[in-house]
């Protein structure tokens, strides 16, 4: 059934699209950067004044600047979708006589969503490792902290980069689907669920609201950038990772507890 | 099939109130109730898709909803119109449906597939988009995706809702031959014609209450029968049957025609008034005894107004 689901989100040209457009957004960058030239050193979003001497860093500044808005969006859609998307459709009604069960619908479209993140994250990599090494040389990967990596290294980190980044997105994803359970139109989950990032965003860059800064969801999705440390800091991802793990934990009970009780009427 | 009790409260509103189905096995059992008597409402109950307020029921003689995992697969439904994915195809939707639960092996999937399109004629369109897909259509790969196991209970929700004359007989038929493989149909409609073809029994709902049900037979036998007698002197004809004892004695002169209740164990029966008749010199040209339609059983029993209830 998990299968199933995967084959049916993927194929939806929505999700394609979005996919798409993620992975042209460093191609974006790598490409203006080559006409326009780099930002001087230390301007700019991180990691993209050194896009011009090494082309791999195209795929962190795509990070970078898809991380606060661009790939929450699209994760918002996919979540606020999931269950609301079937309830508009009046396929919910079919799926649960089927019967899908609807613990295991839920956990089949959870892990759906999750399959969704780490694939969007890694779409905006691939499209950053792609176009950096099109347009730029690539070679060994100077790191935060001085030392430089392997080119291999370097890639690799990259890519364990994006899926931290994929992975820093399920506390959202969690609260997504819970509003999806919540309420019958998937637009009006998804800009719910897009709201909650923005206010995530707004109380983050207010001082004085700082006591709630390590409880937003959003607070560490930066944190990717320490895998570039010799040797890697774990502090911000651990504590990145152990907050979705907490999000997941409240909103999914709840996704489960509304999801499994309530009418459906649609 | 069994509901005891079964109630569904929204709020203050009673939308199912107490029901007590009983719908044996084997049956074509057809479900009538003008729009809002709770038909739907006891439908999705039925499928556990809401929870009653109050009640219990189960299916093929199973207590649900605690067997819904194991009775459920041996269950097809149409509820409240078919539901598919527009932007797959016909045959690409009832593969997504077939994968999401249990029984669905796949090495069978793509025969079965073919199998359901085919019963409901439904082949040569299948590889459109369910976008496309006229009302008829859609329902028909409604039915289709109903039968694409085995079934032992069908619950049909107005299954030939929007579909053509030949369309309906083509369902008709089909609804016939799955009775014939021993199949138990629930059928909800108000197409009364429809329900007086195919079914064996119906239960009758008007605003949340179960106002009858039984075999199409008892539920006849409960409306009233008439004699309705062709003469050449209608009015004395009439006199003859009022003297012999008889309600509700109609006179048609200008059809020639004079009807009277029969009640069973009344005065008499349609021979005698014939005997009768003949004998007080009238001539008889034609005698029928009629039992009311299902039509008119319905309207007798829920009400003759054009409005929703409520």
């Amino acid at each position: 059934m998990w299968r199933a689901e995967l084959r049916h989100l993927f194929r939806r040209t929505v999700v394609r699209v979005q996919l798409v457009v993620l992975f042209l957004v460093p191609v974006l960058l790598a490409v203006a950067v080559k006409l326009a030239g780099g930002p001087a050193d230390g301007q700019g979003p991180s990691f993209l004044d050194e896009v011009s001497h090494n082309g791999v860093f195209a795929a962190l500044a795509g990070l970078t600047v898809c991380i606060p808005f661009f790939l929450p969006l699209t994760v918002a859609v996919v979540a606020g979708d999931s269950i609301a998307g079937e309830a508009s459709l009046g396929t919910l009604r079919y799926l649960l006589t089927r019967p899908s069960g609807r613990a295991r619908l839920l956990a089949v479209k959870a892990l759906a969503v999750v399959v969704y993140s780490v694939a969007a994250a890694l779409a905006v990599a691939l499209g950053g490792l792609a176009a950096g090494a099109a347009l730029f040389p690539v070679g060994p990967v100077l790191g935060l902290s001085g030392t430089s990596f392997s080119l291999a290294d370097g890639i690799g980190r990259t890519l364990l980069a994006a899926v931290v980044v994929g992975l820093s997105l399920l506390g959202l994803a969690a609260v997504g689907m819970f509003v999806s359970t919540l309420i019958g139109s998937p637009v009006g989950a998804m800009v719910i669920t897009a709201g909650t990032v923005v206010a995530a965003l707004v109380v983050d860059s207010v001082p004085q609201l700082a006591f709630a800064h390590p409880w937003l969801f959003s607070h560490d999705w930066l944190a990717f950038g320490d895998l570039l440390r010799s040797p890697v800091t774990w502090g911000g991802i651990g504590r990145d990772l152990l907050l979705q793990v907490g999000y997941v934990a409240v909103f999914g009970a709840a996704a489960w507890a509304r999801f499994t009780t309530r009418d459906v009427l649609a | 099939m069994v509901t005891e009790g079964l109630t569904k409260r929204f709020g203050e509103l009673a939308a199912v109130d107490g029901v007590d189905l009983s719908v044996p096995a084997g049956a074509v059992f057809g479900f009538l109730g003008p729009n809002g008597s709770g038909k739907t409402t006891t439908i999705r109950m039925l499928l556990g898709l809401i929870s009653p307020t109050a009640g219990s029921w189960s299916l093929l003689g199973r207590e649900m909803p605690a067997a819904a995992e194991v009775a459920l697969p041996r269950v097809g439904a149409l509820v409240e119109g078919p539901a598919f994915y527009p932007w797959l195809s016909g045959r690409d939707n009832l593969a997504r449906f077939d994968a999401a639960g249990p029984d669905g092996q796949r090495a069978s999937r793509a025969a079965r597939i073919e199998a359901a399109l085919a019963r409901v004629g439904l082949t040569a369109a299948a590889a459109k988009r369910y976008r496309a897909y006229s009302l008829g259509m859609r329902q028909r790969l409604g039915l289709a995706c109903a039968l694409l196991r085995p079934r032992e209970l069908l619950i049909l929700d107005e299954p030939t809702n929007g579909m053509d004359p030949q369309g309906t007989r083509e369902i008709r038929n089909l609804i016939r031959d799955l009775a014939s493989d021993g199949t138990t149909i629930f059928l909800s409609s108000h197409l009364l014609s429809e329900i007086e073809q195919i079914c064996t029994h119906a239960a009758v709902m008007s605003q949340g209450h179960l106002l009858a049900q039984g075999t199409l037979a008892e539920l006849r036998a409960a409306g009233e029968a008439r004699v309705r007698v062709g003469v050449d002197d209608p009015s004395r004809a009439g006199e003859i049957l009022a003297r012999l004892g008889l309600c509700d004695v109609h006179v048609a002169p200008a059809e020639g025609v004079v009807s009277a209740r029969l009640d069973a164990g009344g005065p008499a029966d349609a021979a005698r008034c014939c005997r009768e008749l003949v004998e007080g010199g009238v001539e008889v040209s034609s005698l029928a005894t009629v039992r009311p339609s299902l039509e008119e059983l319905f309207v007798a029993l829920t009400g003759e107004g054009f409005d929703v209830a409520r």
